[in-house]
């Protein structure tokens, strides 16, 4: 088969796959945020719901599309693929499963870097949204998501360096190998227990790069109404809904390469799907960390998280990285290269 | 923050920016309303409402913020004004109860309590003590109902949005209370001039019981996840503060006056529907921030527990209605065999009971504060004048001295905070 048509193949595969894995988060979101809150979530559409997607999807699809008065016109119809694309190609480099049939580009040996670039890209869609509706909600939303993406990229970028010296490489192949060394066995070889600071970093970091609770100023309904999406509506906004989702996707994968082993798992070897089991697994758990933190927490205010980003996460993230090379370099007993 | 050149003052394109807001003012009443520098064009004026998630109804305000900081907010009301007070002036006393259950629609027997103890006060009414005792009951399962709304919506608009559906669902068991004893759920309608509609179902013990049993265990949990919450306290402490001399100047009461420290409620200090008989605290703050207006409400719940198990325990049995037949309808059965009965059921509910000339105000301690009810008699059996002292009207009325120089994320928190209904507000 030709490297084209594998990867246009491959790319299909992937796409669809993640945009069906978008549409039943939504409802695997609103099921389990439901019993979180005595509630019982949507079971009209379909056997216990499952259909409900779908209707949502219909419903989006018919519904006029209006363009508000005075609007920036190119951009604001930009302003959504722009959200959605940088999200799905995060995936591009993320190795799902076991050898060459379930991975795209994971062999790219700057995978980390063109993580980090890609995902700095989605916030030029929500900033540019807020500007371009022409509505002084979407402003002030915009203009937080440009403060807020930008303080935060920061400390996720840090917290994945210190992963890439770990494993030496900044190929997302090679950090999932560095995760299995053998004198470890089982889950101790995990960056999670060796980089535990490069973890949580992460995991606070992820929340304000989703633009998800307790981080969601962006959008932040009570304050803001809908924030940068205020003018969008129909497709318009289901592809920022969209995007918000399949980003959500690409950090909990991101998050399992990085920290949780990536695919592996026992039998990968004498069964390679298994891998891509694991993988699923390890990234549902940390899809309903993030709905459970939505459902618990309360907002944090946007000064207070400008603070944060800047003034703790930034100063321990670097700190991090520098107690990580010194260990390295001193070679103790699970930071030998 | 955006940095924007002043613009020299011209006239005709400050007047674009005022018709840019769609107010009914004038530009020179605007202009003495915000600071210079949003006619310059230096801070940014923005409509928050009437339709908003957070301003609790279809309250308006207009805001003038300088990046996300508030210079100045301007409460501008009146979109849910539906004349109750004129209203009532053509109802007999008795037809005008089902309005006030529409002020504060979400403490609806705090409203008829206050407007039938000034017909009581009025006319000269003594309520029988079981009714007393009951009412007492159903004032503070009311504060608790006032306050689980409250508590819902301060937290859903502070992001945490499964407070808001635990209270509902508490305020689920109060709800049932209420459709037991009146048969509606919201507009109860239930107390009467003279006492109370119908003695309670025998229904009425075990389901008070459920509130009384399920509610402290219920409370704790709030506690653990908002007061000793930090990002709870991050977003509340030290913020939308007011000194107690501001809050007694602007006429605030309940639990906003109470968090500055100042220990007044109406039903310590005017007792009524013999409150004067049971033990209990008045909860205050020390801040007047929105914190301590939390704390104080939350207090206040364990309170009216308190309350509620010695009225229970102490409940006499006896009439819940006045003998007096020339207010209290007559039983049905009466009026098959006594003429006088059948003759002041007649003139009850056509012409409705006359009250002397006079004026009266009668106040209760509602969940947001003093619920006044001002009345003016003249003789005839409808009011000449009905005015509700609204307390959500005058706790409203700071708020730009608590908003001034917050961010706009607390003012979403300060709203929240000082617990208004704008059908209260309106009225």
């Amino acid at each position: 088969m030709p490297v084209v048509v594998e990867v246009t193949l491959k790319s299909a595969a992937l796409i669809f796959v993640l945009l069906t894995g978008f549409a039943y988060l939504s409802l695997l979101e609103r099921k389990f945020i439901a019993r979180l809150q005595a509630r019982i979530g949507p079971n009209r559409a379909g056997p216990f719901g499952l259909l409900q997607p779908v209707a949502d999807g219909l419903k989006l699809i018919f519904k006029e599309s209006v363009t508000p008065k005075g609007v920036d016109k190119p951009i604001y119809f930009l302003a959504p693929a722009l959200v959605v694309v940088p999200a799905l190609m995060l995936f591009a480099v993320i190795p799902v499963g076991k050898g060459a049939t379930f991975q795209l580009a994971s062999d790219l040996n700057v995978g980390a870097l063109y993580v980090v670039g890609v995902m700095s890209l989605a916030v030029y869609g929500i900033a540019l949204a807020g500007w371009a509706s022409n509505n002084k909600y979407a402003v002030l939303g915009g203009l937080r998501a440009a403060a807020q993406m930008i303080a935060y990229e920061l400390g996720m970028g840090l917290s994945v360096a210190a992963v890439v010296l770990m494993a030496s490489s900044a190929s997302l192949a090679d950090i999932v190998a560095a995760q299995y060394p053998e004198q470890y066995g089982g889950i101790l070889g995990w960056f999670l227990f060796r980089q535990p600071v490069a973890a949580a970093i992460f995991v606070i970091a992820a929340f304000a790069e989703v633009a998800r609770a307790p981080f969601d100023l962006v959008e932040a309904e009570q304050e803001l109404t809908a924030g940068f999406m205020t003018e969008y509506g129909g497709m318009k906004f289901a592809l920022f809904f969209m995007g918000e989702y399949v980003k959500m996707i690409a950090v909990s994968a991101l998050f399992t390469t990085f920290f949780l082993g990536g695919w592996s798992g026992p039998f990968v070897n004498e069964a390679p799907i298994l891998s891509v089991v694991y993988f699923t697994i390890k990234v549902v758990v940390c899809l309903l960390a993030f709905i459970w933190v939505r459902a618990t927490l309360p907002r944090v205010r946007y000064d207070k998280l400008m603070d944060m980003g800047w003034k703790v996460l930034f100063p321990v993230a670097l700190a991090n990285v520098l107690v990580t090379a010194v260990l390295i370099l001193l070679g103790l007993p699970g930071y030998r290269l | 923050m955006l940095t924007q050149t002043p613009t020299p003052l011209n006239e005709d394109a400050l007047k674009v920016r005022v018709e840019d807001v769609q107010l009914d003012i004038t530009f020179e009443q605007l202009k003495r309303l915000v600071s210079p520098r949003a006619l310059t064009g230096e801070t940014m004026l923005m409509n928050m409402g009437p339709q908003h998630p957070s301003t609790h109804g279809v309250l308006r305000l207009l805001l003038e913020l300088d990046g996300e900081t508030i210079v100045n907010c301007i409460p501008d009301i009146g979109y849910l004004h539906t004349g109750i007070e004129k209203t009532a002036e053509g109802k007999t006393y008795l037809k005008a109860i089902p309005l006030t259950d529409r002020t504060d629609y979400l403490a609806p027997m705090s409203n008829n309590m206050a407007f039938c103890g000034a017909v009581e006060k009025l006319v000269g009414i003594e309520v029988p003590l079981r009714a007393q005792y009951l009412r007492v009951i159903l004032l503070e399962l009311t504060r608790m109902n006032s306050h689980l709304v409250w508590l819902g919506t301060h937290a859903l608009d502070l992001g945490a949005m499964s407070v808001f559906l635990y209270c509902m669902r508490e305020r689920e068991m109060i709800l049932d209370i209420y459709e037991a004893v009146s048969g509606a759920r919201m507009m109860s309608s239930y107390i009467r001039p003279g006492g109370l509609w119908r003695d309670v179902p025998n229904v009425f013990f075990d389901l008070v019981q459920r509130v009384l049993d399920v509610f402290p265990k219920r409370l704790i949990e709030y506690e653990k996840l908002l007061t000793k919450n930090p990002m709870w306290k991050d977003r509340t402490v030290g913020i939308g503060k007011i000194s107690a001399q501001d809050a007694i100047a602007w006429g605030m009461t309940g639990p906003c006056l109470r968090a500055t420290g100042v220990k007044y409620d109406v039903r310590k200090a005017y007792p009524y529907s013999s409150y004067d008989h049971f033990d209990f605290d008045i909860p205050t703050g020390t801040n007047g921030d929105v914190f301590d207006r939390y704390k104080c409400r939350m207090e206040e719940f364990n309170q009216s527990l308190k309350i509620i198990r010695q009225a229970l325990k102490r409940l006499p049995p006896g009439p819940v209605m006045t003998s007096d037949r020339k207010v209290a309808p007559p039983p049905k059965h009466e009026i098959a065999y006594s003429m006088e009965s059948l003759i002041h059921h007649f003139k009850l509910w056509t012409e409705g009971f006359k009250a002397p000339e006079g004026e009266v105000y009668f106040a209760v301690e509602s969940g947001k504060g003093e619920y006044g009810v001002l009345l003016s008699g003249d003789g005839t059996s409808k009011p000449r004048r009905v005015h509700f002292r609204a307390p959500s009207f005058h706790n409203l009325q700071p708020i730009n001295e608590m908003a001034r120089g917050q961010l706009l994320a607390d003012l979403v928190a300060i709203i929240g905070s000082i617990d208004i209904v704008l059908g209260d507000v309106d009225r």
